[in-house]
């Protein structure tokens, strides 16, 4: 069960306990006593959220999905397939309209009940569904269109048709493709960003994330599992992997964070998307002013600074040339 | 539970590499080996064929004319998230630095095969699961930049059990930056051959791994994205024997060639010289300034 759900449950169970009272006319100090404490409670609950909190706001039943951010488009025209073996219904992508601007949309698309998400795969992609983004990316460069996308998904399919069908080289040649397209990339992550999975979408020039959304090198079940043979340990694993919207700003591995409503997006989810689209906006024109050779080269040092090591030698090796 | 098959196979090779006894008994078929002889046939038994998991300098000196020439020792890991589970990460690489003998989880540099000069990375399972953090990340993309600079063709021998889990995010980007390091290496007309041993899987598989020119397998080698125990517990079924095997991906059509470890080097310098203009990297290595480091 979702943590964030559970609590929502019990506020809202006080909630309509205090209207009860309010249409019996019951009032007075004890009940604006109650009423703050309610206020306390909820911002007790939703004000400052640790990692695995974090982690059931961004798998939150409620949360906008990638659809939800389709549909706020001007327009979305759907396209469909890798031209090799299928369409995979959890990675949409095509054509849409973002504030005025012509743009490849690419994202992860989860559903919102049990046969939806049966249909979607949890989010989760395979590897025709890397394959159509590199399509689409490569066509978004034909044609000089941005390239945007939204990630959320636990991870990439892990399953035999997506080994039997090379889920490595799948998701290897969508980073490629991201790495020589000359036009801007706008990655966002609004749900989960589960590990390369997520990545493979989300080599961009500039790093959105929402504030509850969690980014993470394997999800906390599975580090826990691999680290300690206990998925149950998640929680725990959740602290180590600093995986939240202000570690990875601190890191340099996002670099914008969209602040969201007390409670988180769903709450006031029109709103919520708008803001998305503003700091997207705002790339898009920052970005559209960058020749593509500097774009590309502006790309590649970002990535490349990121890591942390130390140097035993004054001297470095490497770095570029 | 059983015991997955990488740590079965890291319990095997533990349990011999610092054994000093003369015999030591294959694991697949149980023959009685000499080990002079397993070395002598470059870590394969003799009478079955299995391939035990090699050393990255073992690998190295088996495969080159003797003049590698190692870069990158001085980018050595820190501890970016100050992670601490059983024992505190700083802690496990010491440990792990004893066991293996290594710096980090691969070992880079120059060196000539069969007169080609070519850069050379090699991962070892046997530090922290040959898994990718920033230093690995940072030598292989330090890697290939040198050697576009010099124009020098790249093998990348990969063995790793994905991402480190005690890196985080850092970790995960090492995928971003060295598919980006490849790209500018094969785009200006380098040749990259990737050499996939046991196991790769993970973030090295889905970036820089299956990134390559030429993709060529180990047999019997495990290959995949996901691990084999990932993938039972999602199906909740046993999977075939030779499912992610080397074998396996060959007949699906993933990697050029699939070669026994005997067969590697003879085979390693025909595809450079098919691919590479030998007359282009006619300098000898001693007589490019920059190689002569040490």
């Amino acid at each position: 069960m979702n943590l964030i759900v559970e609590r929502e449950k019990s506020l809202s169970e006080l909630e309509t306990r205090l209207a009860q009272l309010h249409e019996r006319g019951i009032g007075g100090d004890e009940m604006r006593a109650l009423e703050t404490k309610v206020q306390e409670l909820r911002q007790d609950f939703f004000g400052k959220l640790t990692p695995w909190e974090r982690v059931n706001m961004a798998r939150h039943p409620k949360r906008p999905l990638a659809s939800d951010y389709l549909g706020a488009l001007e327009a979305f025209d759907e396209l469909h397939g890798d031209r090799h073996f299928r369409d995979d219904p959890a990675l949409v992508g095509g054509f849409g309209k973002l504030r005025g601007h012509n743009v490849m949309v690419l994202s992860q698309q989860k559903g919102r009940d049990t046969k939806e998400n049966i249909r979607r795969n949890f989010g989760m992609v395979s590897p025709e569904g890397y394959r159509k983004a590199s399509r689409l990316m490569e066509l978004a460069a034909r044609f000089h269109l941005p390239i945007v996308t939204f990630v959320d998904t636990s991870g990439a399919d892990p399953g035999i048709g997506s080994e039997e069908r090379a889920q490595s080289e799948a998701i290897s040649g969508c980073l490629m493709t991201l790495t020589h397209v000359g036009v801007p990339v706008v990655a966002s992550i609004v749900g989960e960003g589960g590990s390369g999975g997520a990545l493979a979408i989300a080599l961009a020039d500039h790093v959105i994330m929402a504030e509850n959304a969690v980014y993470s090198v394997a999800s906390p079940e599975g580090c826990a599992a691999i680290l300690w043979g206990d998925s149950a340990r998640a929680p725990e694993a959740a602290e180590h992997l600093k995986l939240t919207s202000s570690d990875l700003l601190g890191f340099g591995i996002v670099d914008e964070i969209v602040p969201e409503p007390l409670g988180g997006a769903h709450h006031d989810a029109a709103a919520f998307i708008g803001r998305v689209f503003d700091a997207i906006e705002r790339a898009l024109e920052r970005l559209a002013l960058l020749p593509p050779a500097d774009l590309l080269d502006t790309r590649y040092r970002k990535y490349r600074r990121i890591g942390s090591w130390r140097e035993d030698s004054p001297v470095r090796a490497g770095g570029l040339a | 539970m059983p015991a997955p098959d990488w740590l079965r196979k890291r319990r095997e090779r533990d349990t011999s590499a610092d054994d000093a006894s003369l015999w030591q008994k294959c694991p697949k078929c149980s023959e009685m080996l000499y080990r002079k002889d397993i070395v002598a046939n470059l870590w394969v038994c003799s009478r079955c064929g299995y391939h035990f998991r090699m050393h990255a300098y073992d690998r190295i000196n088996t495969l080159v004319d003797g003049d590698f020439v190692e870069i990158g020792t001085d980018i050595l890991p820190g501890d970016p998230l100050g992670w601490t589970d059983k024992r505190p990460y700083p802690q496990k690489l010491e440990r792990d630095r004893e066991k293996s003998k290594l710096s980090e989880a691969v070992v880079t540099g120059f060196a000539t095969l069969d007169g080609f000069p070519v850069a050379l990375g090699v991962m070892d399972f046997n530090f922290r699961g040959g898994t990718m953090g920033t230093v690995v990340g940072e030598r292989i993309t330090n890697l290939l930049e040198e050697a576009r600079r010099r124009r020098l063709p790249c093998i990348i021998f990969t063995a790793s059990g994905g991402a480190r889990m005690e890196e985080g995010m850092l970790a995960l980007m090492q995928m971003a930056k060295t598919t980006l390091a490849v790209q500018r290496f094969k785009d200006e007309g380098n040749l990259y051959i990737a050499v996939l041993t046991d196991p790769t899987t993970g973030g090295v598989s889905a970036s820089f791994a299956f990134a390559a020119d030429l993709i060529v397998a180990e047999a019997r080698a495990a290959i995949g994205f996901a691990g084999r125990r990932v993938i039972e517990q999602t199906i909740r079924q046993k999977l075939p024997e030779n499912f992610q095997t080397a074998e396996f991906l060959l007949e699906k059509g993933h990697v050029d060639m699939v070669l026994d470890r005997r067969e590697l080097r003879p085979a390693l310098v025909r595809l450079l010289d098919y691919a590479v203009d030998r007359k282009r990297l006619a300098t000898p290595l001693k007589a490019v300034p920059e190689f002569a480091i040490q």
